[in-house]
């Protein structure tokens, strides 16, 4: 499903970002990045969305080479993964429901199929009563949901979280990590950068540990450890 | 591709109206700009016609010895009248002249029994001659200098009036330059306003840009908006311009037809009102399509 080969990034001043990491990812896994800020998480999942190209090594993610990605073809290539922020990024001008919407609009699903999947996919991460609401309206835990759900109402192969519950009390939280591993038990790939002990610990999944930009564990069922 | 359109226009107008204050904020600098462009359309009439009503003042009269047949006078009318240069020749007969002579001194009772006492008529008939443009007067009045013409002929006015004309044309042509010159700079600081503006408005959108990006928008999804929001944005800032000049051009056109006579400034806003709404509407559409269309650009990259 995902395959890193090799991969470093060398940012200005050959500050290495990552260097040599490889891993794989199956489909249907549930794994979680760990490190601590700066260990090159974000690095790992920019590189991973196409956001930044590595300074070498290859980057496979479904049938893409990701690494190849010209500018052009972005915009294709994201409506084939899911992507939540730890600043949900949601559109500000646009409420819950059109936000969701937009993810299948900008992939020309026709009106009718967006109109009768955005409520049951809200519905589903519990949003129902909130769908005609602006980002503004709406607690930081609801926010996320909504980001979630427009992550994932195009069915992607895969969902790319970046610290998703940085921004979250410890009850969102748990939310939140629930409706992501919900989403994993239905098929989906789900990729979770986060330097939350308390999170790693909890999924009990497997756990790739990043230090300087290099990949320092790699464990099914794995424990937050730092050295 | 029809879908794509149809939410295109959907996402501008939504954003147009959900953006309410920078929107208000753009149609008022549009709007602005445009006024000065108006003001600019409206500068060059006046001079144009303060050119022409100036213009249509110079004239060379040439008067004829007071034994010239009239068949002869008429010929040499003819000879003038096929030069390229001229562009009427009026022809008074001294009777005419002195008809005209005695309705503007009717009231003089010296020079009118001065006339009368004359017994015979003392004015000399003569053509009056308009040119295009007041640089054409010196090759007519060279034309005259013609030794078969200078015979019949008693005195030419240009000769008194040279120095005058040729001031004239020298101001004539520096009014034009100095009106060319001010619609091209006041038209790019305009231009440049409404371009900063956009590129702001859009600068606080640039999160939603990368957002847009991230959820797999294309391009043209992304662009479209903005660019359709710079069409609303311009044709309503159009509308919006000539609404506002219409009671000043009201105002201001009894003062400038009593500077310029012939000049009906409010005339002419009625009967060009259309192509002066075309003008108007394709700057402020023009600038804002440009201005937006380079502004998102720059946010396309990842």
């Amino acid at each position: 499903m995902v395959n890193l080969q090799n991969v470093s990034k060398i940012y200005n001043h050959n500050t290495a970002a990552l260097e040599d990491v490889s891993f794989e990812v199956k489909m249907g896994e549930f794994v979680s990045l760990a490190g601590r800020s700066g260990a090159g998480k974000s690095t790992v999942l920019k590189l991973l969305i196409g956001e930044d190209k590595p300074t070498r090594g290859r980057i496979f993610l479904g049938q893409f080479e990701v690494n190849k990605i010209r500018d052009k073809e972005l915009p294709a290539f994201r409506r084939h993964i899911g992507v939540v922020f730890q600043d949900f990024r949601l559109l500000p001008t646009k409420k819950a429901y059109e936000n969701v919407a937009f993810a299948l609009e900008v992939a020309g699903r026709p009106q009718r199929e967006i109109q009768e999947l955005v409520p049951q996919i809200l519905d589903m991460v519990g949003l129902s009563d909130k769908m005609n609401n602006f980002p503004h309206e709406l607690s930081g835990g609801e926010k996320q949901r909504v980001a979630i759900a427009r992550a994932m109402v195009h069915r992607p192969e895969v969902i790319i979280a970046d610290e998703p519950t940085g921004n979250l009390d410890p009850l969102h939280t748990w939310d939140i990590i629930g409706l992501l591993k919900k989403i994993n038990q239905l098929g989906t790939t789900v990729i979770l950068a986060t330097h939350d002990r308390e999170v790693i610990n909890g999924l009990e999944k497997r756990v790739i540990t990043l230090d300087q930009g290099r990949v320092i564990r790699d464990e099914e069922k794995g424990k937050y450890i730092l050295i | 591709m029809i879908t794509i359109i149809s939410r295109i226009f959907r996402y501008s107008l939504k954003n147009f109206w959900r953006n309410g204050w920078l929107t208000t904020v753009t149609i008022i600098i549009i709007t602005l700009a445009l006024l000065v462009f108006f003001g600019l359309i409206v500068f060059n009439v006046v001079t144009d016609q303060a050119i022409a009503s100036i213009q249509d003042k110079i004239d060379i009269s040439v008067y004829f010895k007071t034994n010239t047949p009239e068949d002869q006078i008429l010929n040499i009318k003819k000879s003038v009248e096929s030069l390229r240069e001229v562009k009427t020749v009026d022809y008074i007969s001294s009777d005419k002249a002195l008809e005209v002579f005695k309705a503007a001194h009717k009231d003089d009772v010296t020079i009118s029994q001065a006339v009368s006492e004359l017994g015979e008529n003392p004015l000399e008939s003569s053509l009056t001659i308009k040119a295009y443009s007041p640089s054409q007067y010196a090759s007519i009045a060279g034309y005259l200098e013609n030794p078969n013409l200078k015979q019949f002929i008693s005195s030419v006015s240009y000769a008194k009036n040279q120095v005058v004309i040729n001031r004239l044309n020298a101001i004539l042509k520096n009014i034009n330059r100095i009106g060319l010159g001010m619609t091209i700079t006041l038209s790019l600081i305009a231009g440049l306003v409404v371009f900063n503006t956009i590129r702001l408005a859009i600068y606080s959108n640039r999160e939603e840009i990368g957002v847009m990006r991230a959820v797999g928008a294309s391009n043209v999804l992304v662009r479209g908006p903005y660019v359709i929001e710079g069409i609303f944005a311009g044709l309503i800032a159009a509308v919006l311009s000539l609404i506002i000049a219409w009671p000043i051009i009201q105002f201001v056109s009894p003062y400038l037809s009593s500077f310029i006579p012939g000049l009906q400034i409010s005339n002419y806003f009625y009967s060009n009102i259309f192509s002066l709404l075309g003008y108007q509407g394709l700057f402020g559409v023009g600038i804002g399509v440009f201005s937006s269309f380079i502004a998102v650009r720059r946010y396309l990259k990842n």
